[in-house]
């Protein structure tokens, strides 16, 4: 066994408290924050929890209860991190009942659902947290029966003592073992030990959501509880002048409509308190159909905002941001980015003599790629319920990053922190989305103002109009081969509004002796935030797609030519900081080359295409199988490889996997947000196109890398190469590159679809 | 008042009779299984059945659901162990769960109708249910599986 320091004794958990929370100490009200157990996992247990520590409570009658920590939005941590839990614990996993943690970064950690690390960053902890509850239950074992703790064994919720033929369940130790202080070292199991980690394991909340029981944000209630709604402006670039509400107060059910400032002027905004638009016109009553319906005889008078400052906090200190007050449309977006394309950029990154390579060059390939804005349009529309006194405020709802919502709720409500509290709710998806909280800050305020319980609720069209989108990007791709048909130098020029997606020293950055990377970005008054694997979602749409281009030029196929680049990489790396690691990234290409049966005669009906990207630690190639049914493109069948290192759950994780690649093609065929003149063209799902049941694979092949290597991201590395995978497939299928998403309108151009 | 019958139990509710049902059950009544996903009949979350049919209760005024049998996800079986249910289980559909409700509803009156559907007549009967998870595949695949356990009660 691996002896390991423990890092989260009690005291070194207040210790990183003073860190994690900015030296607020948070007070623990939890007892009171439980939602009613999994009612297949929970047997009938009288309440009597013993704390061994801040994830594992366990009952006299041997019942474990194990919080997940972090937010659940469909990754399904909900089991995956109690797994990890019960692993080191030696627990029994039907007897392990799993609850959702009040947010307690003290107890609980970071809790943070975002850039795929929930499992990563939970891993050690949740392992150390285990393993030492499993310690102290021993040591209360070894004491109570006068024998050495060395001598104890456990196994599947049971302690032993051989020799001399003792056991006992662990809950009948639990209120002994709270008492003994935590190890400052404990053991950690060996990976080939393992028998809950790495064993498939059915979702806890699984019946609940099949019978519909009470679980996210919007199912929340309180008696006495208020529906609130906002009415934004109808474009980006607007504000409100004025409004009349005579006419919708006279209806049944309304309670109020007033408008509030969201954050004061020079509020200092961190990175996640953006919001669209400041002055808010709230209408609160008694139902949501009500007010649905009172919004309809609002008289509102709305002007164009021209350009402000945003006061940005954060890191790098105080600044002020200009936001231009143009109503912008994708048409003129569109020429402004060819505009920026053609002049001088940031450079991001050079190796060698990529100007001198460029001019000797036989053959020079370029192409650019352009992708839309994107909602992420999450089934459960944004919403929170917060009842905010003088004193206190408790806020319940779905929320990716509590951690980084509280700081501003407790400056915007002049609350300490240890007054608020916040409820995670499972999400009905978030996809980066939620990660951005100005709606509890909304509902706090609309709550304070009104004195009542509230839940704020945004319809579709106020959460697909608000913003918060993936950004609008653009980039040029470059090739320099010589007269051999080697490739000699590569030159990305990357933009977007407001950013640009370019991943520097990423592959096939290290691969090539004169590389270039630039980028340049356009201000604009369109929020954007982060869409599963922010950035990469369009790099591995754009390169993946240019080196299979290359690739044909040169006349290779399109998976040895990545391979032979990556060989390159490994032997013999360009440049420094190269984020890849080449064996790790020519693994997932090997495995979806045999698992795909590329080149195999057989699969010759397909119209393939293949892509492999890394990013956010984990690697994952695709074979996209294309067919055409009923005179259009139809993915039928993929293959995947994937590495994320060990795999928590691996029936989940496959669905996890499904999931993505759906999502890519869906977005990569037919996702789109565009605007005229400020306002958002696509309001509702008849006009913003979601990938259907039809039109998914018949079948997702997903296979891992066994890997003993600790586990990485899995929620956003497959994304973005689907997209790129999808782009490839359609090339073998119209014999036309495809360079604009979505995909579907240069289909439609073709007459193909 | 709107007399109402849902799962089978009666209900009177002081609401406009222009409400749609999904609210009704929502608000009102406290039936949250229902879900809102787009209030313009696209997305299927809210799926119920009314007198058998699949509708879309965000699209549904009340007042056409009065005195007629109203079943939403909470009632689809009384212990949750409708085949459909079961094989959404068996095969761990969900992601982040939200659709699936309305999927479930929506495949309940599939079933009903035929009870050995192809992957054509499972396509047509979901094309009205969006899951932004990505979990089509699984949702056909239980589909299947419950069409199976419901021609050979055994396999349940
Ligand atoms: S909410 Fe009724 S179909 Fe979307
Ligand atoms: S499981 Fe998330 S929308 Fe279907």
């Amino acid at each position: 066994m691996t002896q390991q320091k423990t890092s989260i004794t009690r005291r070194s958990f207040l210790k990183s408290s003073a860190l994690a929370g900015g030296g607020l100490m948070i007070s623990f009200t939890w007892l009171s924050a439980f939602s009613p157990a999994d009612t297949k996992n929970a047997p009938d247990v009288n309440e009597n929890w013993m704390e061994i520590n801040g994830y594992i409570k366990i009952t006299p009658d041997n019942i474990i209860k194990i919080l997940n920590p972090n937010p659940e939005f469909g990754q399904n941590v909900m089991t995956s991190l109690p797994m990890i839990v019960a692993e080191e614990l030696e627990a029994d996993w039907q007897k392990v009942v799993v609850e959702m943690g009040p947010h307690d970064s003290v107890k609980l950690g970071p809790q943070f659902t975002g850039g795929s690390n929930s499992v990563r960053m939970y891993w050690k902890p949740l392992r150390e947290a285990g393993a030492a509850a499993r310690h102290v239950l021993m040591e209360a074992a070894a004491q109570t029966w006068g024998v050495p703790v060395e001598e104890v064994t456990t196994k599947a919720g049971m302690l032993y003592h051989e020799r001399s033929g003792k056991s006992g369940t662990y809950g009948s130790f639990a209120s002994k073992a709270a008492a003994i202080p935590i190890p400052k070292e404990v053991k950690l199991k060996e990976v080939k030990n393992f028998n809950v980690v790495r064993s498939s394991r059915k979702n806890v909340e699984g019946l609940k959501i099949v019978s519909g029981k009470p679980l996210f944000g919007l199912d929340y209630q309180q008696p006495g509880m208020l529906i609130a709604m906002i009415e934004h402006p109808p474009a980006f670039g607007m504000k409100l002048k004025s409004f009349d509400a005579a006419e919708a107060l006279k209806l049944p059910g309304i309670k109020d409509v007033f408008s509030q400032k969201l954050y004061e002027d020079g509020f200092e905004q961190g990175g996640f308190d953006t919001r669209s638009f400041n002055d808010l016109l709230v209408v609160v009553g008694n139902t949501t159909w009500e007010v649905m319906k009172a919004r309809k005889k609002l008289k509102v008078q709305w002007e164009p905002a021209g350009d402000t400052k945003d006061t940005m906090g954060g890191r790098g200190g105080k600044r002020e941001v200009l936001v231009p007050g143009e109503l912008e449309s994708t048409d003129a977006q569109l020429r402004k980015m060819q505009e920026y394309a053609a002049k001088p950029a940031q450079q991001l990154r050079k190796d060698g003599d990529p100007e001198t390579a460029f001019k000797n060059a036989a053959q020079v390939i370029e192409r650019t790629y352009n992708a839309p804005f994107l909602a992420h349009n999450c089934l459960e529309p944004m919403n929170f319920f917060a009842h905010v006194t003088d004193e206190k405020a408790l806020l319940v709802g779905p929320l990716q990053a509590p951690g980084w919502t509280e700081p501003t709720l407790s400056k915007v409500l002049n609350l300490p922190a240890d007054k608020i509290e916040i409820r995670m709710t499972r999400m009905g998806g978030g996809f980066g989305r939620r990660a951005y909280g100005h709606y509890l800050t909304e509902a706090a305020l609309i709550s304070k103002k009104v004195k009542a319980p509230v839940k704020l609720v945004y319809t579709r069209e106020d959460d697909m109009t608000y913003g918060i989108y993936r950004p609008m990007y653009t980039a040029t791709y470059r090739a320099a081969l010589d007269a051999n048909k080697n490739l000699i130098a590569f030159h990305v020029k990357g933009g977007g509004i407001p950013e640009h997606a370019i991943h520097a020293n990423r592959f096939p950055a290290g691969a090539v002796d004169n590389y270039l990377a630039e980028g340049w970005q356009i201000p604009s008054n369109i929020t954007i935030g982060a869409f599963r694997a922010p950035r990469s979602n369009f790099n591995a749409a754009a390169e993946q797609s240019f080196l299979d281009e290359l690739a044909e030029a040169m006349g290779k196929d399109p998976i040895d030519f990545r391979l032979d680049l990556l060989k390159r990489a490994k032997e013999n790396p360009v440049g420094k900081n190269n984020e890849y690691d080449a064996d790790r990234y020519a693994q997932v290409l090997k495995l979806v080359q045999e698992k795909s049966g590329w080149n195999k005669a057989e699969n010759k009906k397909y119209s393939r295409g293949v892509a492999a990207y890394f990013c956010h630690n984990s690697y994952a190639a695709h074979v996209v199988d294309m067919v055409m049914r009923d005179g259009q493109p139809y993915v039928e069948r993929v293959v995947s490889a994937i590495d994320c290192g060990i795999v928590i759950n691996p029936d989940a994780a496959t669905n996890m996997v499904q999931g993505a690649v759906v999502d890519g093609i869906g977005n990569a065929l037919y996702g789109a947000l565009t605007h005229k003149n400020g306002a958002a063209e696509q309001t509702n799902f008849y006009n913003y196109r979601m990938i259907r049941m039809h039109e998914a694979p018949q079948k997702i092949d997903v296979h891992f890398v066994q890997s003993d290597t600790d586990p990485t991201g899995l929620g956003e590395p497959p994304f973005p190469p689907v997209f790129g995978a999808v782009a490839n497939a359609l090339y073998q299928v119209a014999g036309k590159r495809f360079y604009q998403q979505p995909f579907s309108l240069q289909l439609n151009s073709l007459g193909v679809l | 008042m709107i007399k109402l019958t849902i799962n089978q139990k009666k209900h009177q509710v002081d609401v406009d009779p222009d409400t749609p049902l999904l609210w009704v059950l929502r608000d009102t009544l406290g039936l949250v299984g229902t879900k809102y996903g787009c209030g313009v009949a696209q997305c299927g979350a809210c799926v119920v059945h009314l007198n058998g049919e699949a509708v879309r209760s965000c699209v549904t005024k009340v007042s056409r659901a009065a005195g007629q049998k109203v079943v939403t996800i909470e009632g689809l079986a009384a212990r949750a162990d409708h085949p459909l249910q079961k094989a959404w289980l068996e095969l761990d559909v969900a992601q982040c769960g939200y659709c699936q409700s309305g999927q479930i509803m929506s495949a309940a009156v599939l079933l009903k109708e035929n009870k050995n559907p192809t992957d054509a007549d499972i396509d047509a009967a979901m094309a009205g249910n969006i899951c932004r998870c990505g979990t089509y595949l699984r949702i056909r695949d239980a589909i299947r599986l419950a069409a199976e356990m419901q021609r050979n009660p055994s396999k349940g």
